[in-house]
């Protein structure tokens, strides 16, 4: 693994985020109505000023040049300023990023601890009875959508049973162990409904490359080496059957935030998500904008991890 | 008399597949002594590599099932072990090695973790001493420059290099009996002389025994003692080497070694070369008589109706066939 190696693919990272933005940017720009589109419509204010207001934000000038001016703010730090929220763009980002970092993040975790485990039983076990109830619940898993299976858990847990809140709330008034607690309350829908959904979908990655590994040569050798079944698997078909699923997992990175912006819409979580649909309701382009780009410099930072994963799990693949 | 290693008798491994029961090796006896080379021969699918697996146990059941028969090894029958006691006599006492040396190593480890694995599991070194014995037997099988090379990983050799770190693995345990499944059938002709050099000297160093399993009838005149002809999923003859080239019983094994490219003849004949028409049976309903029949110019009624049996023609010379 070569120090060079990755930051040669940090470079190349860049005109890919160039690239995302650019459009964003003209989709932004298409897209009807602006922050400014109330002020006009509010008789309270004269038109006048809402024309200069209009010219101070650059509004109406050509797209081409309201991105540069973009790209120039972004590249000295300034986000830009949220109309809804009268607050710093990258302020209010910082605000939100950690909550969503935190639920995406413990989400994949239970995933993963979740689904390597039953998909390498399940593929060492093909069509056993085990194989055969691992696959019909992730299939399940698979095909409920996360606002469907987050609403049920809402109704069971917090309606009828009524044993976890359900709205996130960002400031506890706890703190200390209580805080924790209720923390971990709260988290608790979110992250399995996101969880569950990713491991689902795991669940069958693992499966079919441990079945793709287990027939291989050097399976039916290690084997032959007497070192326990339970060696060959975990050493030699597990760790092999891991570099295909490593790149799947990164190339699933977008399907998971956009499962978190509807999980996020649910149970009220204020993460990034959520943020990022109030600021579509409220036209507040700046906050859509610096949103998106940070969803876009988020997958792509994962699938540069993929990729020095990959290179880590395959010494075929060589970084020159 | 010599002492027997391996004697196995009368083995059935079955497959269970969707067009229905493979009878891919259908009573097969076969045995080694000690310190002797026994070749296993036959046509593509007549069994072979099931019987090689099957003396490891490294069949994958289901399909696969062993219908009948034993495997003693010293005495002892291997069918109904488990899985940790075999695992004590994999590349302990028997170590096997594979006809394909692209797909036989892990990608992902380096030659020297493969060779020092087996070195942990059952001479319980460390890893540091594991790694300096797989160093060791790398060198033993003449790889240059063994102490870099053992940090090397599997696609960084050539197939004649790869196959050579098989045998350095299969060897590092001493094990008593080596089965070569086709061990140079997917190397170049000049690698294979090497590879089949090298067998035999860790073998006459080792003092193990060896099953050979080839297509190449002259790979088993230069190589071995022994020689069992296999044809559908049955041993149909058995003999010593001069016996089995000076004096072949079964209309089978005389059409293999007809089928030997001879250099001299054909040079100066422009002969083709002899090779038996017809094919193998299929499996899945073996005829009952003697299986060869359809493809056998002295076929009689005889033949047809039932399993010709064993008998003896000389000594350590078997055959099944009614002639
Ligand atoms: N896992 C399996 N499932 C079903 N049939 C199998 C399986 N393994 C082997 N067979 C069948 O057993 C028969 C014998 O196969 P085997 O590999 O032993 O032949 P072989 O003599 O080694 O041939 P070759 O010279 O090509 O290696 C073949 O007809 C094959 O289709
Ligand atoms: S038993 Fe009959 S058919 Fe079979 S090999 Fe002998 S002569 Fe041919
Ligand atoms: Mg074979």
């Amino acid at each position: 693994m070569s120090r060079q190696y990755i930051i040669r693919r940090l470079l190349v990272a860049i005109p890919s985020l160039l690239g995302i933005s650019v459009v964003l940017f003209c989709v932004l720009a298409l897209a009807p109505g602006d922050p400014f589109s109330e002020i006009a419509a509010n008789p309270a204010i004269p038109p006048e000023v809402a024309a200069s207001l209009r010219a101070k934000f650059g509004l109406d000038d050509p797209v081409w040049l309201r991105y540069l001016h973009w790209l120039s703010a972004m590249a000295h730090g300034d986000w830009g300023f949220s109309f809804a929220s009268r607050i710093n763009v990258d302020t209010l980002i910082l605000q939100r990023l950690p909550t969503t970092l935190i639920v995406i993040g413990a989400a994949q975790i239970l995933a993963i601890v979740v689904a390597l485990p039953v998909g390498v039983l399940a593929g060492t076990r093909p069509y056993s009875i085990f194989d055969q109830v691992a696959n019909t619940l992730a299939f399940i898993g698979f095909s409920l959508p996360t606002f469907f299976t987050g609403l049920l858990l809402i109704m069971l847990f917090s309606i009828k049973l009524d044993w976890l809140p359900m709205v996130y709330n960002a400031e506890l008034s706890s703190t200390g162990w209580p805080w924790l607690w209720e923390q971990i309350r709260q988290s608790i829908m979110p992250v399995m409904v996101l969880g569950l959904f990713q491991g689902a979908s795991l669940v069958r990655y693992v499966r079919s490359a441990v079945l793709d590994v287990v027939r291989l040569d050097y399976v039916t050798t290690a084997r032959s080496k007497g070192i326990g079944e339970r060696r060959v698997i975990t050493r030699h078909v597990v760790r092999t059957a891991l570099i295909p699923v490593v790149t799947l997992v990164a190339l699933q990175m977008p399907i998971v935030f956009s499962g978190a912006i509807v999980t996020e819409q649910i149970f009220r979580v204020p993460g990034i998500g959520s943020l990022l649909i109030a600021a579509m309701l409220a036209n507040d382009t700046p906050v859509i904008m610096a949103v998106t780009f940070v969803f876009a410099c988020l997958v792509v930072m994962f699938n540069l991890i993929a990729d020095v994963l990959y290179g880590w799990l395959d010494p075929r693949i060589s970084y020159r | 008399m010599a002492e027997t290693l391996l004697d196995i008798r009368g083995l059935k491994t079955w497959f269970a597949t969707d067009d229905g029961l493979v009878r891919a090796v259908d009573g097969v006896d076969l045995h080694i002594d000690r310190g002797e080379t026994l070749g296993v021969v036959g046509e593509s699918g007549c069994g072979k590599t099931v019987t090689a697996r099957s003396v490891l146990k490294l069949i994958d059941m289901p399909p696969g099932r062993f219908e009948d028969g034993q495997i003693l090894w010293q005495g002892r029958d291997l069918i109904p072990l488990g899985q940790d006691e075999m695992d004590k006599i994999r590349a302990r006492e028997i170590a096997i090695i594979f006809q394909e040396p692209m797909t036989s190593l892990n990608p992902v480890y380096t030659v020297g973790h493969q060779i020092a694995e087996v070195l942990q599991q059952h001479e319980k070194l460390g890893a540091r001493q594991a790694m300096q014995a797989a160093v060791e037997m790398l060198r033993l099988v003449n790889i240059p420059n063994p102490q870099k090379r053992v940090h090397d990983y599997p696609h960084q050799f050539s197939g004649g290099m790869r196959q050579r770190v098989m045998i350095a693995m299969a060897m590092s345990c001493k094990p008593r009996l080596l089965i070569a499944d086709e061990p140079t059938t997917a190397l170049d002709v000049t690698i294979q002389a090497q590879i089949l050099e090298l067998m035999q000297e860790m073998k006459d160093k080792l003092g193990m025994s060896m099953m050979l399993i080839t297509h190449a009838m002259g790979v088993v005149a230069e190589t071995c003692q022994r020689v069992v002809v296999m044809y559908a999923g049955k041993v149909v003859e058995e003999a010593p080497v001069e016996a089995l080239f000076g004096n072949p019983r079964h209309p089978y094994t005389q059409g293999l070694i007809r089928s030997i490219p001879r250099v001299d003849r054909a040079a100066e004949h422009k002969e083709r070369l002899e090779a038996i028409p017809g094919s193998v049976p299929s499996l899945l309903d073996p005829p009952p008589g003697c299986r060869f029949a359809s493809r056998c110019k002295y076929a009689m009624d005889i033949c047809v109706r039932g399993m010709p049996p064993f008998k003896e023609v000389g000594p350590g010379h078997r055959v099944a066939c009614v002639l």
